[in-house]
């Protein structure tokens, strides 16, 4: 099984969410992690779906995916020419003991403090999801509270553009 | 200000259809497939007509060209039946919502034209869901249109509100919510053109309440707003040659024949793609009549309980050129034994559908009826290019095996009527002309094997999921849209239990179908797999028609206002039906009380590989490898 990440661009309409994360599951998919919102163009949504499965099956609920009425393009994004990231936030416990090296790790990560407590730090973060791994490795010994993450948004490299064109449509 | 008419409003529909489309099968008019993003058609009303959500809904079934619908009314649809009381449309007052569901798929499956269904909110839209999911499986063109609580009510569990676009989201080719009055016609219009187009499928509207009720301006015809919706129509050469050469090279060729041969209506295509290949066909329980039957090249239908000949053709095969199929568990049988030797070119105008079940060597997406034309071109050139393959020792064995095992039955040892003697006279006296809608059990696939089908679209059923209870209402839908025409239900006693109170609607509405009650006393497919493989453990299959005669089918017909007529013995088979057919001016029920022991064969038992087809009980065809 591998890992495989899905730009779908949607028609920005009440209940199209449903429709594809229903038929993942239908079709017996498990939806890794799932992030949608608007694009450049307002009536256009953007949902990213990682998904874990072989090729073959990912071939036909893909194209089942093409088949909804709603749905304009779907691209794989080849983790090679592509960009992914997730954001982290995430509650750290830190007194006044343990606060310096909690920025520390937080300044080696290329992180940010969003908010202060007596005793903990909220903690910003994006990367992809190998960096976020990695500090949350190192946040844990100071003890974690609370945590939330977002689903990965990809985008491929190089000028190119999956939403231009004169009529999005199916692939 | 000048009212439209339907008449002209339903031309100008008409005109925006492109004229390169060629016509159908003469007597079936297929839905229009057009490929290119719908254009609005040029007729463009003058002004805009004040009149209500409901007026606007109404306006816009007669400006599609809508002749009949089939519905009960209810609270939230209930501003709807206003207008349609003065309408043109034929309103078809149905007993159970889910018989207004079946008459719109068997109108639609006779007609080849959408069929329409209306209910109201809650329960009228959740007796719809089984026809709904009927017409997905067997991808008939149908509009389903529902009334909603109203929009301040949506989501607070109101009186009679159900979530009916969520529960219909998997069985639906695609369902509206309708939000405002305003974009009723564009809803409309985009429903009908998503059910009659590509694959064909069945499309929901949900209308709120106080949408039907909201004035508002009807202006015809509006424009589509379907981006993501371009089916492929035309195939690609490419592929096209490529099946062409594999079609005149292949030594055990098999064509298999699905439905989507008869929903493209290339079903003349098809016999000419046939001769000229002098290839085997085989035709799936979806796709009987596209080609005769009694064709000489035919070998009958696959699968489960298909014949010796298509099971083993399509099983010993080099190459299967699957048209329209897909490759579905009933004809496959144990999927990875499956056509072991065959190489397959599949042509369907579903991607999802090449290459989910089966891997496709040749993938072809695209209408049957161009891939077929394309088909002919394509081989005829190889033809003159190079000597076809001598398929001689390939019909030799096939015809060999047709000798042999041909379909039969024997007679009861206890001397109960046949119920496949029934059905084969019911055939033979009314003819090929009439069409047949069998229900879903033993009767139907005695009815998908002894009766001859010669035509397309007269033979209805619910293949995909198995509908008990599809055939008097789908024979009331297909009555209403070919009234000249006989239709014989061939139901089970099973499943006229189901829904036999259309039978009062047909009465009422003048809609004389007849219905061929083949009655054995028992849940007679399920009994018979009890027989098989459950030891003769008959457990809750025996439903008493027999026994105790509750209920007495002759007394229940004249009650829904039917003649009722039986029929016990082999001599008055004949007679019996001969009387039924001299009645054309109300509906007629036969009840036929046959045999409960009698199976259907050939059979592959579920799950086991289509080379251990039972020719019959405890028989298994001898055949001969060495010839291979």
């Amino acid at each position: 099984m591998t890992m495989h990440t899905l730009s779908v661009l949607v028609e920005n309409k009440p209940g199209v969410l449903a429709r594809v994360s229903g038929l993942f599951s239908r079709r017996g998919f498990n939806i890794d992690s799932l992030a949608v919102g608007e694009t450049e163009n307002p009536d256009v949504s953007r949902i990213t779906i990682v998904v874990n499965a072989e090729s073959s099956p990912l071939e036909q609920v893909t194209k089942q995916l093409n088949k909804l009425v709603n749905v304009l393009k779907i691209v794989e994004l080849d983790p090679q020419v592509s960009v992914a990231r997730e954001l982290l936030l995430v509650k750290v416990r830190a007194d006044r003991n343990a606060r310096g090296q909690v920025l520390e790790t937080v300044s080696l990560f290329r992180a940010r403090v969003v908010d202060v407590a007596p005793d903990t730090l909220t903690i910003e973060a994006t990367g992809t999801p190998d960096k976020l791994d990695a500090l949350l490795r190192d946040l844990e010994p100071f003890g974690i509270k609370e945590m939330v993450q977002s689903g990965t948004v990809a985008i491929g490299r190089g000028s190119r553009s999956i939403t231009a064109g004169p009529a999005l449509r199916a692939a | 200000m000048t009212r439209p008419t339907p008449e002209t409003l339903a031309h100008s529909v008409r005109r925006a259809r492109p004229a390169t489309e060629p016509a159908g099968d003469a007597d079936h008019a297929p839905a229009p497939r057009t490929g290119a993003a719908p254009a609005a058609p040029a007729v463009r009303q003058p002004e805009a007509a004040p009149v209500s959500g409901a007026g606007s809904l109404v306006r816009s079934l007669e400006a599609l060209g809508v002749d009949v619908v089939f519905g009960i009314p209810g609270g939230a649809i209930l501003p709807a039946y206003d207008p349609l009381y003065d309408s043109t449309v034929r309103h078809i007052l149905v007993r159970h919502e889910q018989g207004a569901g079946h008459a719109a798929t068997g109108y639609a499956q006779a007609t080849g034209k959408v069929g329409v269904c209306i209910a109201t909110s809650g329960p009228g839209a959740t007796n719809l869901v089984t026809p709904i999911a009927d017409a997905y499986m067997d991808s008939v063109p149908m509009v389903a249109i529902t009334g909603q609580v109203a929009r301040p009510s949506i989501g607070t569990d109101a009186f009679q509100e159900a979530d009916i676009q969520g529960i219909t989201l998997p069985i639906t080719k695609h369902n509206f919510l309708v939000q405002t009055a305003e974009e009723i016609p564009q809803v409309l219009a985009e429903a009908f053109h998503l059910a009659s187009t590509g694959r064909p499928g069945p499309v929901l509207v949900d209308i709120p309440k106080d949408v039907l009720q909201a004035p508002t301006t009807f202006t015809w015809p509006p424009t589509l707003d379907l981006p993501g919706y371009r089916p492929t129509l035309h195939p690609h050469g490419k592929q096209i040659r490529e099946a062409a050469r594999l079609m005149t090279g292949a030594r055990r060729p098999v064509l298999y024949v699905g439905g989507g041969v008869l929903k493209a209506g290339a079903t003349e295509g098809l016999r000419r793609l046939a001769e000229l290949t002098g290839i085997p066909v085989v035709t799936t329980l979806m796709a009987l009549g596209a080609f005769p039957d009694s064709h000489r090249q035919h070998l009958g239908m696959p699968g489960m309980h298909g014949t010796v000949a298509a099971v083993y053709g399509l099983q010993k095969s080099d190459l299967i050129v699957a048209l329209g199929a897909r490759f579905d568990d009933r004809v496959t049988g144990k999927l990875d034994s499956f056509a072991p030797d065959a190489t397959v070119v599949h042509a369907d105008i579903d991607p999802a559908e090449i290459g989910k079940n089966r891997h496709a060597d040749v993938p072809i997406v695209g209408d049957a009826r161009h891939v077929i034309d394309e088909l002919i071109a394509a081989v005829t050139a190889e033809q003159a290019a190079r000597p076809a393959a001598d398929l001689a020792d390939w019909w030799n064995q096939l015809d060999d095996l047709r000798g042999r095992y041909p379909l039969g039955y024997e007679e009861p040892a206890d001397g109960t009527l046949s119920p496949q003697y029934v059905i084969k006279r019911l055939g033979e006296i009314a003819g090929p002309d009439t069409v047949y809608v069998a229900g879903v059990g033993q009767h139907q696939m005695w009815a998908s094997q002894f009766i001859s089908y010669e035509k397309p679209y007269t033979w209805l059923n619910s293949g995909g999921l198995g509908t008990m209870g599809y055939a008097v209402p789908a024979a009331m839908g297909a009555k209403v849209g070919k009234p000249d025409t006989t239709v014989w239900a061939v139901d089970g006693d099973g499943c006229f239990q189901m829904t036999n109170q259309e039978l009062a609607t047909c009465a009422l509405e003048g809609i004389p179908i007849k219905v061929a009650v083949i009655n054995n006393g028992n849940l007679g497919m399920v009994r018979q797999w009890q027989t098989l493989f459950y030891g003769e453990r008959y457990s809750n299959t025996e439903l008493g028609t027999h026994k105790h005669r509750i209920p007495d089918f002759v007394k229940l017909a004249e009650a829904l206002g039917c003649v009722g007529l039986r029929c016990e013995n082999a001599a008055d088979v004949d007679k019996t039906i001969e009387a039924a057919m001299a009645i054309t001016d109300a509906p007629v029920v036969i009840d036929f009380v046959v045999g409960k022991d009698a199976m259907v064969w050939p059979m592959v038992a579920a799950g086991t590989s289509n080379d251990e087809i039972m020719f019959a009980r405890g028989v298994r065809p001898a055949f001969d490898e060495d010839e291979l």
